[in-house]
């Protein structure tokens, strides 16, 4: 099943974008108040309502570029090259995390679970953060690991009960994801996580001995975790084609009973699978809460945990492919804040664009049936 | 069948809590409140003492545990459905009065409060059932329970008719049913792929539409009205289950007749029959003439349809307007229903119950003050699910074909 995503092409992927940016334009059209005004007058002059439509999209994806490549509008150097590096630091979080899912769907896991990995992910890393006392050197990478460990002790709790006992993972890791987020609260309410004399739902900031050094400067909110993400796709590229695991985890995603048969351990593989993704997952958290947070809060994993879900199937599980998916959603994700403040379209249009760019990729024979491409297979039958 | 020990060791463990809390429970009384507003009969409050009833309780429990080692291990025969449920009701009783030792216990507006929040639950568990017997997954119950919510209160505050806002709520559940349906069946995506999916792109709708559309004229698009309570005659009367079941808006009365029609369906008819034939054996099914793809787009879409009705409840029956992502999470909780309900209409709806009791004692606790932190009663469904698919709490399983596509050769 997982499969079907693996086969297909770029240019289906290129053209699901475009098919889900061209809705995401009707829909900011329809909503936009001078449309809706010029439509009522739309058979006496009918130039007003095609150039109001022209004015709506192309303003609201106009502001989308510049809130998330470049903004020429910006009167400083710092200002025109600072939505590119906002779209990194929120393609950052989304990629790790993407590049975990895509592990597990490699492997044929459905791993559902990437909010709840982060939000342990950042439960660990936070707590290290802000209770150990070192250097830098020592402080930093000790609080990663930490974030990686929490990621990948709550991910293989699920594989034990999958290998155990046949637990559907899904299922598990839906409801995994609702009880992180119950926990996290919890301890941001006591004192474990919450910081003294506050009421508020928030921990003690991070020492800045344990944070991603800011290598542009304190304006930027991208950090070293960026280059995190390069390793990780590094590291997942040679995991999945270079290494003996990876070939079992393939295997495993590709028929588990031929694997088994192979003499490949399912159970063990299950675990490792869902230690590796919510490790992955755990760096995910950690990059939020050492790098953009600064403290922990209700909303550390924002919607990173669906975004991963996305840019993995996007990406294809290709480690490549999930990196240009995580910049591509990243920059949606800086762009519509832009996009929100100078033309009032809600930011909630990310949302609708990300899911119609799913369906569309997950369902080729509709994006084929919309551009009237044939099939290859079907022409050669 | 291999019998399993599983069932009576849980009933033994949660005898010993009991007997446990019976010994640790403070000493006193709790007053519980039967009372609730326009009640023929007022029932006087009763003053029970704490270590009475947990003691009592305790020593059911192990009445009931003896009983179900005594079918397992002498009869040589399995649990017994009544079982699981009344052992649940007491042992909740005795954990409750000792929360509330020294208090008062409105039993009433508990229970109330419970159905309330369980209406929507129920509702979206049913549109699992009937998706999932039919072989589809469905994780879009909370984008249709969204969708509903959205819908009706669009069309009731536009036309003034509260109806026509109830039909609008199953129709938008339904065409999300189809969307779900149409990418399952006919594009064979993965089903739980879209599921997600699906229930982000209604939350990017509703959320959208809600800042542009409903944002320019609250009173125009966003005001629908709501419906009253329609006390039922005679039943109302009942003391205590009369003002909790029988005091209530039309929705719920639906909810009723939806639970025991979509049961009487599936297990008493023709129809039902094939709808599980096709959820187990899609091609048995196919082969014997039943039409598998038509069975499952119109199981999946009545069952969207009764998620969409659930989806009004929020906004006709409660708030009386929408708001953003008002569902929060309901669906995955009614997800959690079916499946601790085991995909039966009638024990899902019990769950659903069950679940809405948790959620709304989180309430009822801090109104008197208790420390007990509202995270793990809300993490209950969550938790029991997962002990449930896990196969801790007897077998769970779901129908065989459930989440396979199936392709007609």
């Amino acid at each position: 099943m997982i499969s079907k995503f693996l086969r297909g092409n770029i240019a289906l992927s290129i053209l699901a974008v475009l098919v889900s940016f061209v809705v995401g334009g009707i829909l900011i059209a329809l909503s936009d108040p001078t449309v809706q005004s010029s439509a009522a007058y739309f058979t006496a002059r009918p130039t007003d309502l095609l150039s109001a439509i022209w004015n709506a999209v192309f303003g609201a994806y106009d502001a989308l570029f510049r809130g998330s490549v470049f903004n020429y509008q910006a009167a400083t150097p710092t200002g025109m090259i600072k939505p590119i590096t906002e779209t990194l630091a929120f393609a950052t979080p989304i990629t790790m995390a993407g590049l975990g899912l895509a592990v597990a769907f490699r492997s044929g896991l459905f791993n559902i679970g990437g909010t709840g990995q982060i939000i342990f992910g950042a439960i660990f890393a936070g707590w290290v953060g802000i209770n150990v006392d070192l250097p830098w050197a020592l402080h930093f990478p000790l609080a990663v690991l930490a974030g990686v460990f929490g990621g990948a002790l709550f991910g293989s709790i699920v594989g034990v009960l999958k290998a155990t006992t046949g637990a559907n993972e899904v299922i598990v890791t839906i409801m995994f994801n609702y009880i992180a987020a119950l926990l996290l609260s919890y301890f941001l309410k006591t004192p474990f996580l919450q910081a003294p004399h506050n009421i508020n739902p928030i921990s003690k900031p991070i020492l800045d001995s344990a944070k991603y050094p800011a290598f542009l400067g304190p304006s930027f909110r991208l950090h070293a975790g960026v280059f995190a993400m390069l390793a990780a796709v590094a590291f997942v590229w040679w995991l999945l084609n270079r290494s003996t695991l990876g070939f079992q985890f393939r295997a495993l995603g590709h028929n588990p009973s031929a694997a088994r048969v192979a003499g490949i351990n399912i159970g063990l593989n299950y675990v490792l699978v869902m230690a590796v993704s919510g490790a992955l997952a755990g760096l995910a958290g950690t990059s939020q809460i050492l790098g953009t947070e600064g403290s922990l809060t209700t909303g550390v994993a924002a919607s990173f945990g669906f975004d991963a879900i996305t840019v993995a199937l996007l990406g294809r599980n290709n480690p490549f492919g999930v990196l240009a998916a995580g910049i591509l959603f990243g920059g949606l994700r800086a762009g519509a804040v832009t996009m929100q403040a100078s033309q009032g379209v809600p930011i909630d249009i990310v949302f609708i664009v990300q899911s119609m760019i799913v369906l569309f990729i997950a369902a080729p024979p509709l994006v084929r049936s919309i551009f009237r491409i044939r099939n290859k297979q079907e022409v050669a039958k | 069948m291999k019998l399993s020990n599983k069932t009576p060791i849980i009933l033994a463990v949660i005898a010993l809590l009991a007997l446990l809390v019976a010994a640790l429970a403070p000493t006193g009384t709790t007053e519980i409140k039967f009372q609730a507003e326009g009640d023929l009969l007022p029932l006087p409050n009763i003053d029970v003492s704490v270590s009475a009833v947990t003691w009592t309780a305790a020593i059911l429990l192990m009445l009931l545990t003896a009983y179900a080692w005594f079918r397992r291990l002498v009869q040589k025969r399995g649990s017994v459905a009544w079982l699981a449920p009344v052992f649940g009701v007491l042992f909740v009783l005795s954990i409750l009065t000792t929360l509330y030792a020294g208090k008062t216990m409105t039993l009433t507006a508990l229970l109330q409060g419970s159905l309330s929040l369980a209406v929507p639950l129920i509702f979206g568990s049913l549109a699992g059932v009937l998706s999932e017997r039919v072989g589809v997954v469905n994780i879009a119950i909370e984008g249709q329970l969204l969708a509903g919510a959205f819908c009706s209160a669009l069309v009731s505050s536009l036309s003034h008719s509260i109806w026509l806002g109830l039909i609008t709520a199953g129709i938008a559940g339904a065409l999300v049913a189809w969307v779900l349906a149409v990418f399952a069946i006919r594009y064979v995506v993965d089903q739980i792929i879209v599921g997600v999916v699906l229930n982000v792109l209604i939350m990017g709708i509703t959320n959208f539409l809600f800042s542009t559309l409903m944002g320019g004229n609250l009173a125009l698009f966003n005001s629908p009205p709501r419906f009253d309570t329609m006390p039922v005659p005679l039943l109302s009367q009942i003391p205590v289950l009369g003002p909790v079941l029988f005091v209530q808006t039309p929705i719920v009365y639906l909810m009723y007749l939806a639970v025991g029609l979509v049961w009487f369906f599936l297990f008493k008819t023709r129809w039902g029959l094939r709808v599980r034939a096709v959820g187990e054996y899609p091609k048995a099914a196919d082969t014997v003439g039943i039409k598998v793809y038509r069975t499952r787009y119109i199981s999946v879409m009545i069952g969207g349809s009764l998620a969409g009705i659930g989806g009004a409840f929020f906004t006709l029956g409660q708030v009386g307007a929408f708001g953003k992502e008002m569902t929060n999470g309901a669906g995955y909780i009614a997800l959690a229903a079916l499946i601790f309900g085991r995909w039966n209409p009638l024990y899902a709806a019990l769950a659903a119950l069950l679940f809405g009791f948790s959620e709304n004692l989180q309430f009822g606790l801090a109104i008197i003050g208790s420390h007990v932190p509202s995270e793990f009663l809300l993490m209950l469904p969550y938790a029991l699910t997962v002990i449930a698919v896990a196969g801790l709490v007897g077998k769970v399983t779901g129908p065989a074909a459930s989440g396979k596509a199936y392709i007609k050769s």
